[in-house]
C-alpha cells in the first residue's frame, strides 16, 4: 500500500557511494539527467547505461529495489511511449486502423522510454544512498550563496528534514484513521465524486489535528534542545571535500565527455 | 455463533524482500460471551489477528468463520461484518472529528443506513452504556478530558451495536483510576449485554481480575490459551519472552517458597489475601 | 538553594468561549514551593489532569509562572536572558517518542542539542558517543529511529538530552505510552544516568512501580502537592492514594489488606521479600 514506495527512500548499507559528499551526488545526478538529452543515438544510451550500471555495483544497493521503484511510473512510461510512437509524424511503417506508427516515432518512442527509465534509476541511485539529511545538508550548503538574497536557506533546509522525518509517521497514522473509520462503517471508495469528498472529512479532520499536535510537540522538543535558528550552530557533521569527491568529480566530467561525444556521432 | 479461526497465516509485505510472517496457523475458537483477554508485547502479532476479525486484513491463508459463515467466501458482506465486530483502535479518541460528541457517536449508525430516529437512539444508548451523560452531549470531543474523549470514542463503535467487540488497549495512557474505571465499565457491558469482548492488553495484573480467559500471543503464534490461573502457571515461561504475571503470581510462589503453605492460584489480591489469613491460621 | 527551587509558584490559563469571552481561570499550578537537591532522584506523581506536567514545563522555561518564582541552578526562570542557560541546565524528556526526534538518523538526532549550542564538531561526535553509551543505544547509532521501538526512541531522546551536559533531567511522562518492556528499559536508562552519572532525575508518571527508587515524592492534586515524602511514606497511606486517583503496588496493597484483617504488618511494605520478612518467614 501506501508504504511500497521506494522513491525517495533510503537505504542503508555500507559502500563508496554512501559516504560521498551529497554535493557530489547532487550535482552528477543533475550531470546525469542533462547528458541523457544530449543524445542523439543509441550509442550514448549505452554508454549512459554502463556508467549507471557501475554506479549501481558500487552503491551496493540490490538492483531489484530499484525496480520496485520503477513500479509506481510504469504506467507513466506507457503513455509517452503511446503517444510518442503514434503521434509523430514521419515515414509510415506499420498502419492499421486509423493509427500509424512511424519510423521517427518508433525511434523517438523507445529514445524516450529508455531516457526516462535511466532518469528515474538514476536519481533514484542518489535518494537510495543518501540520508535525506544529509540531503538536505548538501542542498544547503550548496544554496548558501542565495543568503545574500535573503533566502532562509537554513530554515528551509530544516523544514524539508522535517517534513521527511514525519512522512513516515503520517503515512502510519493516515493508514490507522483510515482503518478506524472503515471499522465505524465508512465507505472511501465508492460513490461519485462529491460523496467521495465527503467520505475523505473523518479521516482529514483527525490527521489535521494529529500533524498539528505533533507540530506543536516537535517545536517545544527543538526550543527544550536549544534551537533557534541556523545562527551559532555548529555541524556534527560538516560537509568536507574529501579525496573521494575530487574523483567522482573526475569521473562524472570522463563520463560526460565520453558519452556525449559518442552519443552525437552520426550513426 | 462465534467466531472460528482455521489455520489462519498473514504473511506482511508478501512477495517483497522485507516479508515478514506476521501470523502462524492460527487456530482459535471464540464462543458467544465470552470475555477473553489478548495479551502480547508489542509485535506479537495481537493487533494484526484482531484485525483480522472484522476484515480490515485479508489472511494470506487459512478461514474466518463468523457465526458459521466463511468471510472470505465470494459475495460476503464486509460492512455488515464490521458491524457486528465492533473494533476500538488504541487511543480511539485520536479518530474523533465531528462538532459535537453525539454527532460523532451518530457516525458508525448512520453509516450503516439506519432511519434518523434508530441512528439517535442507538446514540443515547451507547453513550449511557459508556456512562457518559447528557450534559456531554453536545459538547465538542476535543474539550472532554483524557478519559471522557476515550468514553465517546468507544460509544461510536458500540452505536453500530456490535455482537463483538473488540478493545485495543483501552486503558494505554490513563491513570490508575482512569484505567479501573474504564475496565469495570467494560465488564458491566458484558455481563449486561451478553456481548462478546475481546480485550487486547500487554498487562497481565489489569485483565486478570476481569476476563474469563486469556490467549497469549507470541512471535504470530498463539503461545497460552487458557483460564486466567491457568495461564499463570506458566508464569516462568512468561518471564522469558518478556511478559510477567501479576505480581500477585509472584508474591505467593515466593511465600511458598519459604515455607506458607499457600495455594498458588491465586490472582487477585483478595483471593491471595484471603489464601495467606487461611494458611497462617492453618 | 537547590537545583530547582519553586517558590510559591501558580500557574493560571484563561479558558475562553467560541466567541473568545473571558470564561474562567483555571490554576493549573496553585501555590507550589519545593526545593530539589543536585543528585536526587525525585518522582511527581499525580492523575491525568493533576498539573504534574504544566509544573514540569516551568523546570525548562517551556511555562513561566503566573506568579512566584523558579530557579533553576540559581537562575530565574522569568528572566530573558537566562532561557538558554536554563534549558543547557535542565534538560527535557516528553511523552510522545514520536513526537521529540529530529534526526532521521539516532546518531544525528542526539547530536541536534550540542550543535544548537555551537559545541565543536569533535566535541560533539564524544558527546553522542558517550550519551548513547549511558543509555545503551550505542550499536543502533545509524538507525533511523522510525523503526526503533518505543522504549528505544525514549532512550534516544534521553541520550539527547544528555549530550548537552545537563546537570539536571526533566522527564514528562516519558513512559506513558510505553508497554511494560519499554517501560522497564527506560527507567533503567534513567535510574543508571542517575546513579552513575550524578544527574538530577525529576521524573513525572503515574505509574507506582516506578518510584520506588526515588530519593522523594511529591503528589499532586488539583494543582497543588497533596502529599510529600520517601517512597514508603508515600504508599503507607494506601487510602488516600487512592481518594487522589492513584495505586499503590500490588504488594504494598496485599500487604494493607492483610493489616486490615488483623495481621500485625508495619506500612508502605515496597517489595516482596519486605513481605515475608514481615510476616517472619525468614
Amino acid at each position: 500500500m501506501l508504504r511500497d514506495i521506494t522513491l525517495g527512500q533510503y537505504y542503508q548499507t555500507d559502500s563508496i557511494l554512501h559516504k560521498m559528499d551529497p554535493r557530489v551526488k547532487l550535482g552528477g545526478t543533475l550531470l546525469y539527467i542533462i547528458s541523457l538529452f544530449f543524445f542523439q543515438n543509441f550509442l550514448g544510451y549505452a554508454v549512459a547505461a554502463l556508467f549507471l550500471a557501475v554506479v549501481i555495483r558500487l552503491s551496493r544497493v540490490p538492483f531489484r529495489f530499484m525496480v520496485k521503484g520503477m513500479k509506481a511510473i510504469v504506467f507513466l512510461l506507457l503513455i509517452t511511449v503511446v503517444f510518442n510512437l503514434f503521434l509523430t509524424p514521419g515515414t509510415p511503417l506499420i498502419t492499421f486502423w486509423r493509427l500509424t506508427i512511424t519510423e521517427e516515432g518508433l525511434r523517438l518512442a523507445v529514445s524516450m522510454a529508455i531516457r526516462l527509465t535511466l532518469l528515474i534509476i538514476g536519481s533514484s541511485v542518489m535518494t537510495l544512498t543518501t540520508t535525506p539529511n544529509n540531503l538536505t545538508d548538501g542542498l544547503e550548503k550548496m544554496m548558501r550563496p542565495l543568503r545574500v538574497f535573503k533566502v532562509p536557506v537554513h530554515e528551509v533546509a530544516m523544514m524539508m528534514s522535517i517534513a521527511l522525518r514525519f512522512i513516515p509517521i503520517l503515512l502510519e497514522e493516515t493508514d490507522k484513521i483510515m482503518k478506524a473509520q472503515i471499522a465505524r462503517g465508512a465507505d472511501f471508495e465508492s460513490g461519485n465524486l462529491i460523496r467521495r469528498a465527503k467520505a475523505m472529512v473523518p479521516l482529514l479532520v483527525p490527521l489535521f489535528i494529529s500533524a498539528f499536535r505533533r507540530a506543536n510537540d516537535l517545536a517545544m522538543a527543538m526550543e527544550a534542545r536549544c534551537y533557534r535558528g541556523g545562527e551559532g550552530r555548529t555541524k556534527m557533521k560538516p560537509l568536507i571535500y574529501q579525496r573521494r569527491d575530487f574523483i567522482a568529480y573526475g569521473c562524472i566530467a570522463v563520463y560526460l565527455a565520453v558519452s556525449i561525444v559518442l552519443g552525437r556521432l552520426p550513426l | 455463533m462465534s467466531i472460528v479461526l482455521e489455520h489462519v497465516n498473514y504473511i506482511y509485505g508478501e512477495d517483497t524482500p522485507l516479508a515478514l510472517r506476521a501470523l502462524n496457523d492460527i487456530c482459535l475458537t471464540i464462543p458467544d460471551g465470552q470475555f477473553v483477554g489478548v495479551i502480547g508485547h508489542t509485535g506479537s502479532g495481537k493487533s494484526t489477528l484482531m484485525q483480522h476479525l472484522n476484515g480490515l486484513i485479508k489472511a494470506t491463508e487459512g478461514h474466518i468463520y463468523f457465526n458459521g459463515e466463511d468471510i472470505y467466501q465470494k459475495d460476503y458482506d464486509m460492512k455488515k461484518l464490521r458491524s457486528k465486530v465492533g473494533l476500538v483502535f488504541q487511543y480511539p479518541e485520536h479518530q474523533l472529528f465531528e462538532i459535537d460528541v453525539f454527532t460523532d457517536v451518530c457516525f458508525g449508525p448512520k453509516n450503516l443506513g439506519l432511519d434518523k430516529e434508530e441512528v439517535k437512539r442507538r446514540a443515547t444508548d451507547a453513550l449511557k452504556k459508556v456512562g457518559l451523560g447528557e450534559e456531554f452531549f453536545y459538547q465538542s470531543p476535543f474539550e472532554l478530558s483524557g478519559g471522557q474523549k476515550r468514553r465517546a470514542a468507544i460509544a461510536g463503535v458500540l452505536a453500530m451495536q456490535p455482537q463483538v467487540l473488540i478493545l485495543d488497549e483501552p486503558t494505554a495512557g490513563l491513570d490508575p483510576r482512569g484505567r479501573d474505571d474504564i475496565l469495570k465499565q467494560i465488564k458491566q457491558l458484558q455481563t449486561q449485554t451478553g456481548m462478546t469482548i475481546l480485550l487486547v492488553s500487554h498487562s497481565m495484573e489489569d485483565v486478570a481480575e476481569y476476563v474469563d480467559r486469556i490467549i497469549v500471543m507470541n512471535k504470530g503464534s498463539v503461545m497460552f490459551d487458557d483460564v486466567p490461573k491457568k495461564v499463570f502457571q506458566h508464569y516462568k515461561e512468561l518471564e522469558e519472552v518478556g511478559l510477567a504475571a501479576p505480581q500477585v503470581t509472584y508474591i505467593m510462589h515466593a511465600l511458598k517458597e519459604k515455607g506458607l503453605d499457600v495455594d498458588v492460584n491465586a490472582t487477585t489480591i483478595h483471593e491471595a489475601a484471603e489464601e495467606i489469613l487461611r494458611a497462617l491460621k492453618g | 538553594m537547590g537545583i530547582i527551587e519553586a517558590r510559591d509558584v501558580v500557574y493560571e490559563y484563561v479558558r475562553r468561549d467560541e466567541e473568545g469571552n473571558v470564561e474562567g481561570v483555571t490554576k493549573a499550578v496553585n501555590d507550589v514551593s519545593l526545593d530539589i537537591k543536585q543528585g536526587d532522584f525525585i518522582a511527581i506523581l499525580g492523575h491525568n489532569g493533576s498539573g504534574k506536567s504544566t509544573l514540569a514545563k516551568h523546570m525548562n522555561a517551556i511555562l513561566n509562572p503566573t506568579e512566584g518564582t523558579i530557579w533553576v541552578d540559581g537562575m530565574d526562570t522569568n528572566e530573558e536572558e537566562n532561557v538558554w542557560n536554563i534549558r543547557q541546565t535542565a534538560g527535557m524528556v516528553f511523552q510522545n517518542p514520536d513526537n521529540q526526534i529530529i534526526g532521521q538518523v539516532v546518531e544525528e538526532d542526539v547530536g541536534f542539542g550540542p550543535e544548537n549550542m555551537g559545541v565543536p564538531t569533535k566535541e560533539i561526535w564524544e558527546r553522542v558517543e558517550e550519551s548513547l553509551k549511558a543509555v545503551g543505544m550505542y550499536q543502533f547509532r545509524k538507525h533511523s529511529p522510525n523503526k526503533l521501538s518505543g522504549g528505544q526512541k525514549q532512550r534516544v531522546s534521553i541520550a539527547g538530552v544528555l549530550a548537552m551536559h545537563p546537570k539536571c533531567i526533566v522527564l514528562d511522562e516519558p513512559t506513558a505510552m510505553l508497554d511494560p518492556s519499554g517501560r522497564k528499559e527506560v527507567i533503567r536508562a534513567v535510574r543508571g544516568l542517575n546513579q552513575v552519572e550524578g544527574v538530577t532525575v525529576v521524573l513525572i508518571t503515574h505509574y507506582m512501580e516506578e518510584i520506588i527508587h526515588a530519593d522523594r515524592v511529591f503528589v499532586m492534586d488539583q494543582g497543588k502537592i497533596a502529599m510529600e515524602g520517601t517512597p514508603r511514606e508515600i504508599f503507607s497511606q494506601v487510602e488516600k492514594l487512592k481518594s487522589l486517583r492513584l495505586d499503590v503496588p500490588q504488594v504494598t496493597l496485599l500487604a494493607y489488606e492483610l493489616k486490615k484483617q488483623g495481621i500485625p504488618l508495619p506500612d508502605g511494605i515496597l517489595t516482596t521479600d519486605e513481605l515475608i520478612r514481615a510476616l517472619g518467614l525468614e
